[in-house]
Parts: structure tokens; C-alpha cells; sequence
């Protein structure tokens, strides 16, 4: 572990993040703040638009014009990197702080050389030789399990396969061993049996090399088992954190409680598959209170006014006027939110 | 590889074949050649022996086997304007126009690359609205208008530089070329302007297109996630991808300055081959422009050959096949 423990490899404060658009503001992240600590693996889950990925860019600084950071901080190991320079951030980014991102199929350029994109990464940041740098590539290439690494990095991105392609972008991620890796959804595009291969070296590699991680992702049972705390997102907010066990098998925020309900196989054969009734609000139309509250069977007058995040156990937070009393999941999955 | 090559020139033979034909019958509707090579006063013996001389007393798919027969020993017949190898007027001509159209690409594709590039990224910016718009006058305004224009500020008004024709040539290797020297220079600026501009146009359009395409792409985000600098980014992440469309359109566009740079040649008379091709077709000259449109085709086949090759080259998915 390289930082003392009273300092977190990563501190988000109200991070709000916008993108103004002519209809008005989208509140992409809205007032999001956690922390990640060295060697800890964070699942950040949610569904399409709840604002999860573009927490990752934001703390990149690699957010689409015209989106842009609006207020709060991100404290990286204490230092503030959304004020940084720009060349400061250049320095983290890929060096300190690496990203995996979703496709990896879009990923790698289509017309470098694997070699050129390695290299690249290595001497973006360190006065190496070439060979030096094409070295470190083989090693963490037959790190995250390519065979024959050094024939490997002569071939071009579209003569490896899907699963062999996201290996290729997390070794990039990993070459100049970061303290912090965000995980944008890396294993949505491959299939289970990849999946499972890439989960189980990934939590070995953090657990080894004392790396935070960052894994982004909507779907519940990787963060099963991968992680070890869980932040549940909603509409540009967190509704929910708490530790993996606790937050999956005791959950206390409805929208948490649909979310894990909607997982299909808890559902005996020849029923009906949970979903939670509604859609998502529009971003540019936010309710005012809290977000879910049309689509909660608890909502009532009091829902009207946002609710605070509390510490409902200790480490285990929700932003909740109704909190659900702690039992097991898979008893609540059946009456559901409704 | 080998195979596609061969391909290739297999199709571009049956193109100069089927041409050769439409040339053949396309001059013989338009008009008699004899009516512009014997003078008004020619009697009709007269007339008779030139026609028996050129050929020309014979129906026209015996000249036309003729023709073939000698073509494939290398004989394309002689101008009947000029009494020489019709063959041997073009090549003479063509150095000029080669290092006209080659400049004028060269101009503009590297002026029209980083100004596109500019606009792509950068496509909310004054220097780029003023750019696009730049490029919109590129594009519609007449060749031929631009190098009169050209004509009348630079050489006429301020007299910095020649109006017509061609400077001093030295010889290098085997091709009589103007370009090194700076007379030679001096002379080519004008015309090769003229070419360049609408050329220079479409290239930057084509390529702030591609860029904003690319820009957009995860691995744009990804290579400035590594902590590449911005130049490295835009420099090789980018522009290699850029290149792939612009090298095609291009390579296209040289080809099309060489077969038809013909009316800035004219205005600006450059002895190239298009001005030929123009006196040949009004002095009905059939075997030079038979000859003419069989250099051109080779000449466009060789530089799509070019471009695909270099197309392989730059994008490392693309593979020349030779089977399917």
C-alpha cells in the first residue's frame, strides 16, 4: 500500500456534473461523494443514464464537451484534480489513474499496432527506452493471461478476439501500476465464461498491487463477486451504499430492492419476471423530492422533500424517508416495492 | 497481391478496349477529317490521296482493325495533323502535366489536411466558421474564372508573376521538369493555384468530416486516458485514421487533374496534354486522341492501383484480395 491510511487513494465531494443543453441543464451527477481506499474494489451500480459512467469521466476529466465538472472535488490522494492544470492531469491519467472502458471492440485504435499503443502508454509517462517499454508490455501482457505476448503485440487490434481485445486494454491500464483503475463496464461486451476470467484476475491484480477499483457496471452479480462495497446510483444520485453483503442481502432503499428483485432467476418458472413499474425520470425534468418517488409503492407526502443520506447500520447509508426494515432480499423480492 | 494486380490491369485493357471502340465511332459522327486537313481548294484527286494516305478511304471497322492490329505492337498511328507518332506528341507533353497536377494535389493536400483537421476539432470556433466558409467559395467557384482572376491580379495588376506558359525545363531523369528551378516555380504558382483551390476545398471538407467522426471515438477517449499528450492524440490517433478516406479521394482527385486539367492549360497555356487533346479534337486528330484517352486510362488505373495498395497500407484491416 503506497498511501498513509488516513488519506483515501480517492475522495468524491458533491461532484456535480453538468451538461447544458438548449432545453436546459442535464444534472448528469448530481451532489454524488465517496471514497475509495487502497486495495478496495467499489461497484458502482445503476441502470442506463443513472449518471454511474459519467462519474468516471468526471474524475478523468475526459467528460464530451459540453459536458463539464459544475462544482464539488475530487481529492486524489489529496489533491484536488478538478481544479488540476490540464498538463497535471495529463501526468495522472494513465499513470496514477487508469480507465478500462465498455466496448472493447471501440477501444483500441483500429489502425496502430498493439506494440504502438503500449509503448505509447509506457513513455507517456516515463523516460524509457523503446525496448525498455516494449519489456514492460510482454510482462503485463502475460500478466492478464495472452499467451505468446511478444507476437502478440505485432498484430493489429482486429486480429484478436472480443475477450482477448479488453485483456489488451486492461494491461494498457495497468502498465505504469496505477493506484487507481476505473472500470467502465469492461465485461458487458463478452460473454459469461471471459467474464468470469477477467472478475477473477482483476480482484487478484487489486488485491496483489494494493490498487483501488472503481467497477462500473449495471449488472448486480459481478458486483456480487468482485467487490467489496456497493453504491447504488438513481437518477444522478447515490441511494445506497454499504458493503456487498450487507447492501445485496439486506437492502433498505426501495429502488435497491427492485434492482435485486429484477434479477431474473430468484423467480420460480412459469412466473411473471419482476420489473419496477415506471421509467426512469427524464433528466431534464427532474421531480422535485426524491427521484424515485413515482415509482415507489411507499412513496407518500413526505417523499415531496429530498431526502438526506442516513446511516440506517453502521457503513450501510440510504437516502430514504421510508427506509425498509432490514431483512433478507430475497423474502422482500416477492412483495416487491409495490 | 500479384493477382490482384493482374486483375486490375486485365480490367483496365478491356476499359481501353471498349473505349478505343467509342472513340472510334464518336469521331466518325462528329465529322470528316478531311474537310479540316485538305485545304478548300484541294481538288477532289487531291482529296482522294489524302484519304488513301491517312486511311481514311476504308470502312471504319477496317480502320478501327487496323488500328488494333498495330496497337499491340506499340503503334498507335500517327497524328494526321502533325505527321508524327501520335504516341510520342503526348509523352512529350506529359511531364507538364504530371508536375502541374502533382502540385497542385501536393498543395492541396497539404494545406486542405490541417486546415480540415482544424475545423473538425475545433468546429465551433471562428477560425474554423471561416474556414468552412473559405471552402464553400473553393468549391463553386469556376476553374476558369479563378485563373483569369489569378491572371489579372497577380500578373496583370502587380506583375509578380508570369501570365502563360511554362519556365525553363531541366531534365531529370529522362522528363524535361520545370520545377527546379525558380523561374520554373514562378511559372507553375498560377496555374497550379487554379487546380489546387477546389481540390484544396474538398479536402478540407472530407477531412474536418472524418475528424469530427474520429474525434467522437472510444479510442480517441481512451488514447487521452493513457495521458498521451494532445499532440500525440490529434497527431497519430487521430490523423492516421483521418488518412484513410483522404488518401483514396486524393489519390482520385490526381487522377482526374491529370486527364482533365485541360481548361486552366488552356487558359494559362501550359504546353501540357490537355491543350493538345483540345487542338486534336478540333482538328478532328483521331489517333492522338485515341492515344491520349489510352494514357489516361492507364494512368487512372495505375493510381487507383496506387491508392488501394496505399489504402492496405494505412488501414491494416483492409486486405487485397485476390480470390472472392
Amino acid at each position: 500500500m503506497t498511501t498513509a491510511p488516513s488519506v483515501p487513494t480517492l475522495r468524491v465531494e458533491n461532484l456535480q456534473t453538468h451538461f447544458p443543453t438548449r432545453d436546459g441543464i442535464i444534472r448528469a451527477v448530481d451532489g454524488v461523494s465517496f471514497e475509495v481506499n487502497a486495495g478496495e474494489i467499489l461497484g458502482l451500480v445503476g441502470e442506463s443514464g443513472s449518471g454511474k459512467s459519467i462519474t468516471g469521466f468526471s474524475i478523468l476529466g475526459l467528460l464530451d464537451p459540453p459536458g463539464h465538472v459544475a462544482g464539488g472535488s475530487v481529492l486524489f490522494k489529496g489533491e484536488d484534480i478538478v481544479a488540476a492544470a490540464p498538463q497535471r492531469l495529463r501526468q495522472l491519467r494513465g499513470a496514477r489513474i487508469a480507465m478500462i472502458f465498455q466496448d472493447p471492440m471501440m477501444t483500441l485504435n483500429p489502425v496502430l499496432r498493439v506494440d504502438t499503443q503500449m509503448i505509447e502508454a509506457v513513455r507517456a509517462h516515463n523516460k524509457v527506452s523503446e525496448s525498455a517499454a516494449r519489456d514492460r508490455a510482454i510482462e503485463t501482457l502475460r500478466a492478464v493471461g495472452i499467451a505468446a505476448p511478444e507476437e502478440r503485440l505485432k498484430s493489429y487490434p482486429h486480429q484478436f478476439s472480443g475477450g482477448m481485445r479488453q485483456r489488451v486494454a486492461i494491461a494498457i491500464a495497468l502498465l505504469n501500476k496505477p493506484d487507481l483503475i476505473i472500470a467502465d463496464e469492461p465485461t458487458t461486451a463478452l460473454d459469461v465464461t471471459i467474464q468470469g476470467q477477467i472478475l477473477y484476475e482483476m480482484r487478484k491484480l487489486c488485491r496483489e498491487t494494493g490498487t483501488a477499483l472503481i467497477w462500473i457496471t449495471h449488472d448486480l452479480s459481478v458486483v456480487a463477486g468482485l467487490a467489496d462495497r456497493v453504491m447504488v446510483m438513481y437518477a444522478g444520485r447515490i441511494v445506497e451504499t454499504g458493503s456487498v453483503a450487507e447492501v445485496l442481502e439486506q437492502p433498505r432503499h426501495p429502488y435497491t430492492i427492485g434492482l435485486i428483485g429484477s434479477v431474473p432467476g430468484g423467480t420460480a418458472r412459469g412466473h411473471k419476471l419482476f420489473q419496477i413499474p415506471g421509467m426512469a425520470p427524464p433528466p431534464l425534468n427532474l421531480p422535485p423530492g426524491c427521484r424515485f418517488k413515482n415509482r415507489c409503492g411507499f412513496a407518500d407526502a413526505a417523499c415531496d422533500t429530498m431526502p438526506e443520506m442516513a446511516e440506517l447500520s453502521p457503513a450501510h447509508w440510504a437516502r430514504c424517508h421510508h427506509p425498509r426494515p432490514a431483512q433478507l432480499a430475497a423474502n422482500l423480492a416477492e412483495g416487491g416495492v409495490a | 497481391m500479384l493477382v490482384f494486380i493482374i486483375r486490375r490491369l486485365l480490367q483496365s485493357a478491356l476499359v481501353v478496349a471498349v473505349m478505343s471502340v467509342l472513340v472510334f465511332v464518336g469521331i466518325y459522327l462528329i465529322g470528316d477529317p478531311l474537310a479540316i486537313l485538305a485545304s478548300p481548294e484541294a481538288s477532289e484527286i487531291d482529296r482522294e490521296e489524302i484519304a488513301r494516305a491517312l486511311g481514311l478511304d476504308r470502312p471504319l471497322w477496317e480502320q478501327y482493325m487496323t488500328f488494333i492490329g498495330s496497337a499491340f505492337v506499340g503503334e498507335f498511328g500517327k497524328s494526321f495533323v502533325f505527321g508524327q507518332p501520335a504516341m510520342g506528341l503526348i509523352l512529350e507533353r506529359m511531364p507538364a502535366t504530371l508536375e502541374l497536377a502533382i502540385t497542385a494535389t501536393l498543395m492541396a493536400f497539404f494545406i486542405g489536411v490541417p486546415l480540415g483537421v482544424y475545423a473538425g476539432l475545433r468546429h465551433e470556433s471562428a477560425g474554423a466558421q471561416a474556414i468552412m466558409a473559405g471552402s464553400i467559395l473553393g468549391f463553386s467557384l469556376p476553374n476558369f474564372w479563378v485563373g483569369l482572376m489569378l491572371i489579372m491580379i497577380f500578373a496583370v495588376q502587380l506583375g509578380w508573376m508570369p501570365a502563360s506558359g511554362r519556365g525553363p525545363t531541366t531534365e531529370v531523369f529522362g522528363l524535361q521538369l520545370s520545377i527546379f528551378s525558380a523561374k520554373g516555380w514562378h511559372h507553375i504558382l498560377l496555374p497550379a493555384i487554379t487546380l489546387a483551390l477546389s481540390k484544396c476545398a474538398l479536402i478540407i471538407r472530407l477531412a474536418r468530416a472524418t475528424a469530427r467522426e474520429v474525434m467522437l471515438m472510444d479510442y480517441v477517449k481512451f488514447a487521452r486516458a493513457k495521458g498521451l499528450s494532445e499532440r500525440r492524440v490529434i497527431g497519430v490517433h487521430i490523423l492516421k485514421n483521418i488518412m484513410v478516406p483522404v488518401a483514396t479521394v486524393t489519390g482520385l482527385e490526381l487522377g482526374a487533374l491529370i486527364a482533365f486539367a485541360v481548361i486552366t492549360e488552356t487558359i494559362f497555356s501550359w504546353p501540357g496534354m490537355g491543350k493538345l487533346l483540345i487542338d486534336s479534337i478540333t482538328q478532328l486528330d483521331r489517333p492522338v486522341i485515341v492515344a491520349y484517352l489510352i494514357v489516361v486510362v492507364f494512368m487512372l488505373v495505375a493510381i487507383n492501383l496506387v491508392v488501394d495498395i496505399l489504402y492496405s497500407v494505412l488501414d491494416p484491416r483492409v486486405r487485397l484480395g485476390g480470390a472472392q
